[in-house]
């Protein structure tokens, strides 16, 4: 955290979850008792380029990993096209270890739908969509619930509070496959196709849904919108850090004290974080486990270690540091943990949901399945690993979209500081760890072992 | 057999888009919800309302999980295997409960009664080990919290998900996945506990986002200052490794530059 955010913000900045803990609060009179819709006059009175200019303003840039500048993408959208403008969100909340977006529509659907709204009118569209993966079902119940309400209380539909707007909201239900969330492949699915990448350019912008222009955001970018324009861009700007602005949700995960989601000014470090969740995992003897390596925001995003603690967690501290703040979904593990386990597991679900379309990535994950899955048995020798990286250069660059790329990243990163574990699976022909010391029920039997 | 009421309401579900094919994955759904799998009649049926080939359908059915060729039971119990779930214990239930209820990955009980599934990250890593029955969410199990489970489900006891209602039927749920409500919206919590925890923690300490006026002061001090901490561009290197995000935003810098995206002034506004 730089000098400035840690002199004048809070710690935790509580604004989208907020009001998750009201009563009913998923219910519009819930949302409504926060000043829920009021953002909507003021942006119709401001007109659709005040909106765009004050997201803008406010630096707010993507939540769903890429981390893009929000306001910039939306003037991207070609006003002399005549083809109508969509907006779709991105709800297919998939990349391990991310669970900000998915709590936040079960306990606040009316915050994106307000986002929504306000977003849809600064591109001109007419109509939005909602793609939520489909393994959320009251998730699900409750986005459509609050898209429901709104349009009875007139927040949706024709002419919205006067303004002479008029915006229709679909909730769409995906059906399994992490590659929709690739924003590409999204639009397929939300074609009724295989979501398989589309070949860029022409960018969704151009030539999106419907070959028409599309804005693609993440539920949590279009959730921070009604804030920005509630409270004003200079509001949202006084939190986070130089070019990263604001707040947002931080996931943490595995083996903290309590594991949960931390909504903060971008910037904090990954100690304060643990040290609000209590630290890591304590055994039953009192005695703290210690950190071995974590995700700051993904499987995608290359391991860290205990001497990243320190790390501001914005776009360019975890870059400086040789990862990616992602999706800010810290997977924290223990010592007990091996990582060649860890990283060959992610490794199967790269290869499970490599959609096929591009041979890198299609042939190479699967290549890094078989001599992982030798290595973690012990067989094989230490040239493997650097068969390994030859793979990982194959696919690195070469594939057709993102998700070849991310394959990578959990491999490299973890030969990079535990090539001695590797090593170890040889000597010891196969995991020296007890995959049962690192359950969440190792401490609480007798005889816990470090 | 697709009756006429399905079919009615797999064309409605396609004139909710403004092109009917978008509705091919709900129809879907729908299809699951009244065949308890994805059938040929129900390939069919979608074929017929979009104007499209069965095997166009037949495509993109098979690209996505959640459609079932085989039968599915009337309970649809998945755990999370990847990696996070997988270390706090979620292979251990996995094995458990394939022992247990004698079946393999994806096969159904002889009873007819569970269909058992391994999962990737269903998006609650924060209540790892996490379970889904029906695509509900059961959070924080354990061995024998999931036997107990399974046992429930298949004696017809009432079972309700940690964070969310009772639950119904996979065919029932099939049905909300299609996009037609069944009124259990307002069961179950706002949140579990572990979304509550940064919160809780505010709360108790104080914290919150500045007033627009605090905002405004920090704003004026900063000014005053003339300067501050600027965190460190990432080395070119770095930037070459990282995955999803950098591409994303590459292309969108390739789109900036693009000459055939946005008036000229809108990408002068936009730097
Ligand atoms: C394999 C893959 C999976 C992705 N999954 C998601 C996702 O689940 N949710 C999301 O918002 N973005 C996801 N993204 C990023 C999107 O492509 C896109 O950058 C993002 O939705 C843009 O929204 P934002 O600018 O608001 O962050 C994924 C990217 C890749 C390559
Ligand atoms: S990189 Fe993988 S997921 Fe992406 S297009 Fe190629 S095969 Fe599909
Ligand atoms: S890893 Fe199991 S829910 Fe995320």
């Amino acid at each position: 955290m730089t000098e400035t955010s840690a002199r004048t913000t809070d710690t935790l900045t509580p604004v989208l979850t907020a009001g998750w803990a009201d009563e009913r609060s998923w219910t519009l009179d819930a949302y409504a008792r926060r000043g829920g819709y009021e953002a909507l006059d003021k942006a119709f009175a401001m007109g659709p380029d005040a909106v765009i200019g004050a997201v803008k303003d406010s630096g707010l840039r993507g939540r769903g990993g890429a981390g893009f500048p929000t306001g910039m993408k939306w003037s991207f959208i070609p006003q002399d096209n005549p083809n109508p403008k969509y907006l779709v969100v991105n709800a297919d909340e998939s990349e391990p270890g991310t669970c900000k977006d998915i709590p936040l529509m079960m306990a606040s659907p009316h915050t994106l739908v307000e986002g929504v709204i306000l977003s849809s009118f600064a591109i001109r569209a007419h109509t939005a969509f909602i793609y939520i993966r489909g393994e959320v079902l009251h998730v699900i119940r409750r986005v459509q619930a609050a898209v429901a309400e709104a349009y009875a209380a007139g927040h949706l539909g024709r002419d919205i509070h006067g303004s002479g707007y008029d915006l229709d909201v679909v909730v769409h239900a995906g059906a399994g496959a992490y590659i929709c969330g690739e924003e590409t492949a999204l639009l397929e699915g939300l074609e009724g196709r295989r979501g398989q990448p589309r070949l860029r350019p022409p960018f969704p912008a151009v030539a999106g849904l419907y070959a028409s222009p599309t804005v693609i955001n993440n539920v949590e970018s279009i959730s921070s919108v009604p804030s920005i324009i509630a409270h004003g861009a200079e509001w949202f700007s006084s939190m986070g850090t130089e070019k990263s602005k604001g707040f947002g949700i931080f996931s943490l995960s595995g083996h903290v004290q309590r594991p949960g989601q931390y909504e903060a000014p971008l910037g904090i470090t990954l100690r304060e974080l643990i040290d609000l969740a209590g630290g890591i995992r304590q055994k039953s003897d009192g005695q703290r486990h210690e950190l071995k390596f974590w995700t700051p925001g993904g499987s995608s995003t290359p391991l860290l270690t205990a001497e990243h603690l320190d790390v501001p967690l914005d776009f360019e501290g975890v870059g400086a540091a040789g990862s990616m703040l992602g999706t800010r979904a810290l997977q924290i593990f223990d010592e007990t943990v091996c990582v060649v386990r860890a990283v060959l597991r992610w490794t199967e679900f790269y290869k499970h949901e490599s959609c096929g379309k591009c041979t890198p990535c299609r042939e190479g994950t699967w290549w890094l399945v078989q001599t992982l899955a030798r290595l973690e048995k012990g067989q094989g020798s230490e040239a493997d690993l650097d068969l390994l990286l030859d793979q990982c250069d194959n696919i690195l660059g070469r594939s057709f979209c993102a998700l070849g790329d991310g394959a990578t990243s959990p491999i490299s990163s973890s030969i990079k500081y535990f090539r001695e574990e590797y090593l170890a699976h040889l000597t010891h022909g196969g995991c020296p760890f007890d995959p049962a010391a690192s359950t969440a029920w190792s401490d609480r039997t007798v005889g816990a072992t470090a | 057999m697709i009756s006429d009421e399905s079919l009615a309401e797999l064309r409605a579900i396609a004139a909710r888009y403004p092109q009917p094919r978008s509705g091919l994955l709900p129809m879907l759904h729908l299809v699951q919800s009244v065949e308890g799998r994805i059938t040929p009649e129900g390939i069919e049926a979608c074929a017929d309302v979009l104007g499209i080939s069965a095997a166009e359908v037949s495509g993109v059915a098979t690209f996505y999980t959640m459609y079932k060729r085989k039968p599915v039971g009337d309970y649809h119990v998945g755990v999370c295997t990847n990696t996070l779930c997988a270390v706090m214990g979620g292979d251990e239930i996995f094995a458990r409960l394939k022992e247990h209820l004698d079946v393999g990955n994806d096969e159904t009980t002889a009873d007819g009664k569970v269909t058992l599934e391994h999962l990737e990250c269903n998006a609650a890593c924060d209540y790892a080990p996490v379970m889904m029955v029906n695509w509900e969410f059961v959070d924080n199990q354990t061995p024998e919290s999931a036997v107990q489970l399974v046992d429930d489900l298949r004696s017809g006891a009432e079972v309700r998900s940690t964070r969310g209602p009772r639950i119904c039927t996979w065919r029932e749920a099939s049905r909300v996945l299609a996009g037609f409500p069944d009124g259990r919206v307002d069961e179950g919590p706002s949140a579990g506990p572990a979304s509550l925890v940064g919160l809780g923690i505010a709360a108790e300490r104080g914290w919150s986002a500045p007033s627009v006026e605090e905002a405004q002061d920090a704003q004026d001090a900063r000014d005053g200052e003339g300067g501050h901490a600027v965190a460190e561009e990432p080395e070119r290197e770095a930037a070459a490794t990282e995955d999803a995000g950098t591409k994303e935003a590459e292309a969108a810098v390739v789109e900036k530059e693009s000459p055939t995206t946005g008036t000229a002034a809108e990408k002068g506004d936009a730097q």
